[in-house]
């Protein structure tokens, strides 16, 4: 998994809140079996139109925010379905890091196993951030893991709070299955006593 | 003396195998269920890292999100969907899990499966790559969604890394009157504390209301806690629990049996325990409730009315209302009572067991399905489906004019090749009415199979207390 400290890119504006984990990647983008091919579907019911073209109006297809890698949205982003794909769906998309008040819990620890980084900022932040990727479309933005910060060009800086275990791991891009498997002994020891 | 402690922190505290200061828990988990949509990359990352399937008598694997329901052949299935389930197929032999695989005559989804054959037990750790693991924390388990990674970590391990949830606990007072059941409790809750009300908390539903249902309707309701957001919802288990539980396959038996009763026996919260948050709702004037929107939280009940956008204070919930009312087609300030319906979809892991079947048929009998709509019920599983063979459900909605299926997931989720077409509106008794849940914009109203099966006889959204008479 690829470390995070800091990524600077433009932000893809997503102004919509309880984005569910089935408008992330709708279920029928689920059948494969590995996990490549799924930003195709990313998005995919506001992506592109009943004909299959690009809807030119949905932000990801915006051409001023090209390379961004950093998407900002609404409340409870992530909700519904335990789905993974939807986190795979954005990291192979390319996006590092989701700026949003709140994440669905499912979907906040996939992200973390993935190395995508869920920011959670205050509201009014967010409110902030809205308005500033309006004023300032394309404009390249920090995500700051190490200072647990989003730095704007023009100056101003909002923190973000991530749990602090989930940040050591997105640092380092570990991974908790080397953590569990150097506890296994504990794992034995726990299952002579209660007989499992 | 022990501080009184809730259901919830007496399973927590049974399963931490470890905790480092600030580090999140080590949790043992005790079942693990799998299906093929979340289970493949999982598997592959075993292999890649030479690792196996630490307990597979702790591991069980169905087939129910991409099966066909029209046949158990697999030819049946589109060739993506058939490749998914020779991989979970062959991912069983090679790592030794057992499988309920298409064809055999237990397989079901992975929620109705585990408590039918007995696997799902009071005190329980449970996890499975789907949010609606919740469902089994109607027996006084602990049952929450995870991720593939996850399931991964937990097919090496066993365990799982996992900070402590919060507590709420749901008090519903008061009795249901004829007519309105577990379903339309939910569908109030959610509407009430909305769909992030729950997170980062583990529920527990209490109240006289949840002691008077039955295991199907304790499902029902601990199936959609994750719709409020929560990480879970739980019951005390009690002698309702314990009846259904008796003689199951995988109920312990004998001696076995009264040693887990007494267990089962300590677990309910303890008067004076303290939750994080309470919420209570007397469900004594409760009706039948409808969902108009996008989200489960837009419920109102049935006799009542499509909220309208303007009213609405916040912004943020302005525009979610407004663009869900405009992907539904619907008008504000109109009565829901009469809107069309053009689907009407009985099933799921919410309402696709035996009594929910019940349920259908009972206002069903004798009565046609209007003619311009389409209704499919499809079992939970297939021993649900013997079982409603056997009291001649099948025929009633055949009768009737619906379809029979076999059992999956099939319309709760669209992605084994039923699906409702586009601008349609089903009733449906599952979980979700996310845009394009049951097809690329297909119009769902969340339901009871009562209100369901009513609604398909009217060929409108319809009142099942007239039909009860
Ligand atoms: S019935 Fe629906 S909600 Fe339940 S497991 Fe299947 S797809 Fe998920």
């Amino acid at each position: 998994m690829q470390p995070f400290t800091r990524v600077t890119t433009p932000i893809v504006p997503l102004p919509r809140e309880d984005v569910n984990t089935d408008d992330i990647i709708p279920a029928r983008y689920l059948k494969g079996t590995d996990k490549r091919g799924l930003a195709q579907g990313l998005f995919a019911r506001w992506r592109y139109r009943d004909d299959g073209t690009p809807d030119p109006t949905f932000p990801l297809n915006d051409p001023r925010y090209a390379g961004a890698r950093i998407l900002l949205t609404g409340a409870n982003f992530g909700s519904g379905s335990s789905r993974e794909h939807a986190v795979w769906a954005l990291t192979e998309w390319g996006f590092r890091a989701v700026l949003a008040p709140s994440f669905a819990d499912i979907f906040y620890n996939n992200a973390v196993q993935n190395g995508l980084l869920p920011a959670r900022l205050a509201p009014d932040a967010v409110a902030a951030l809205f308005a500033w990727v309006e004023a300032h479309p394309g404009a390249a933005v920090t995500v700051d893991l190490v200072d647990r910060q989003v730095r704007l060009p023009t100056g101003e800086v909002y923190a973000f709070d991530l749990d602090p275990f989930a940040r050591e791991r997105l640092l380092e891009g570990a991974d908790d299955l080397d953590y569990l498997l150097r506890h296994l002994p504990q794992v034995e020891a726990y299952e002579r006593r209660w007989g499992k | 003396m022990t501080p009184p402690r809730t259901l919830f922190d007496k399973v927590w505290g049974a399963h931490v195998v470890y905790q480092a200061p600030h580090a999140p828990a080590i949790l043992y988990i005790d079942l693990h269920l799998v299906h093929e949509v979340t289970s493949p990359q999982a598997f592959a990352m075993l292999r890649a890292r030479g690792l196996t399937v630490r307990r597979p008598d702790r591991t069980v694997a169905t087939m129910d999100h991409s099966t066909p329901t029209t046949s158990l052949d697999l030819q049946a299935a589109d060739p993506q969907a058939r490749m998914q389930l020779q991989t979970l197929a062959h991912n069983a032999r090679h790592f030794g899990v057992r499988l309920y695989g298409l064809g055999h005559p237990q397989r079901g989804i992975v929620h109705v499966l585990g408590p039918e054959l007995g696997l799902t037990q009071p005190g329980m750790t449970i996890v499975c790559g789907d949010s609606h693991t919740s469902t089994h924390g109607a027996f006084g388990a602990l049952a929450f969604g995870i991720g593939t990674t996850q399931v991964g970590h937990v097919l090496a391990t066993q365990t799982l890394l996992m900070r402590k949830p919060k507590t709420m606990r749901v008090t519903f007072s008061g009795r249901l009157r004829p007519g309105v059941t577990a379903k339309d409790m939910i569908l109030a809750l959610i509407a009430r504390i909305g769909t992030h009300g729950g997170r980062g908390h583990v529920l527990e539903y209490a109240g006289e209301a949840v002691r008077s249902l039955d295991m199907a309707g304790r499902m029902t309701l601990a199936n959609m806690s994750i719709e409020a957001g929560a990480r879970a919802g739980m019951i005390a288990p009690d002698d309702t629990t314990f009846q259904y539980l008796a003689g199951r396959e995988f109920a312990p038996q004998g001696p076995a049996w009264e040693q887990a009763l007494a267990r089962w026996r300590a677990l309910p919260t303890d008067p004076g325990a303290v939750f994080d948050r309470e919420v209570h709702l007397d469900v004594g004037d409760l009706e039948p409730m409808i969902t108009y929107g996008t989200t489960p939280g837009m419920a109102v009940p049935i006799t009542g009315r499509v909220p309208d956008p303007d009213r609405v204070p916040e912004p943020a919930q302005r525009r979610l209302l407004h663009k869900a009312l405009r992907y539904m087609g619907l008008r504000p300030g109109q009565a829901l009572l009469g809107q069309r319906v053009d689907w009407v979809f009985v099933g799921s892991c919410t309402n696709g067991r035996l009594e929910d079947l019940r349920q259908a048929a009972r206002v069903l009998r004798g009565r046609k399905v209007a003619p311009h709509v389409r209704m499919v019920v499809v079992p939970g599983s297939e021993t649900v489906r013997r079982q409603a063979e056997a009291e001649g459900l099948d025929r009633v909605f055949r009768r009737a004019g619906a379809e029979w299926r076999y059992a999956g997931c099939s319309l709760c989720i669209a992605m084994n090749g039923d699906r409702v077409p586009a601008g349609h509106y089903a009733v449906s008794t599952s979980n979700r009415n996310f845009e394009g849940r049951q097809g690329p914009g297909a119009r769902t109203f969340l339901a009871s199979p009562l209100t369901a099966a009513a609604s398909a006889v009217e060929g409108r959204l319809a009142d099942p207390r007239r039909f009860l008479a």
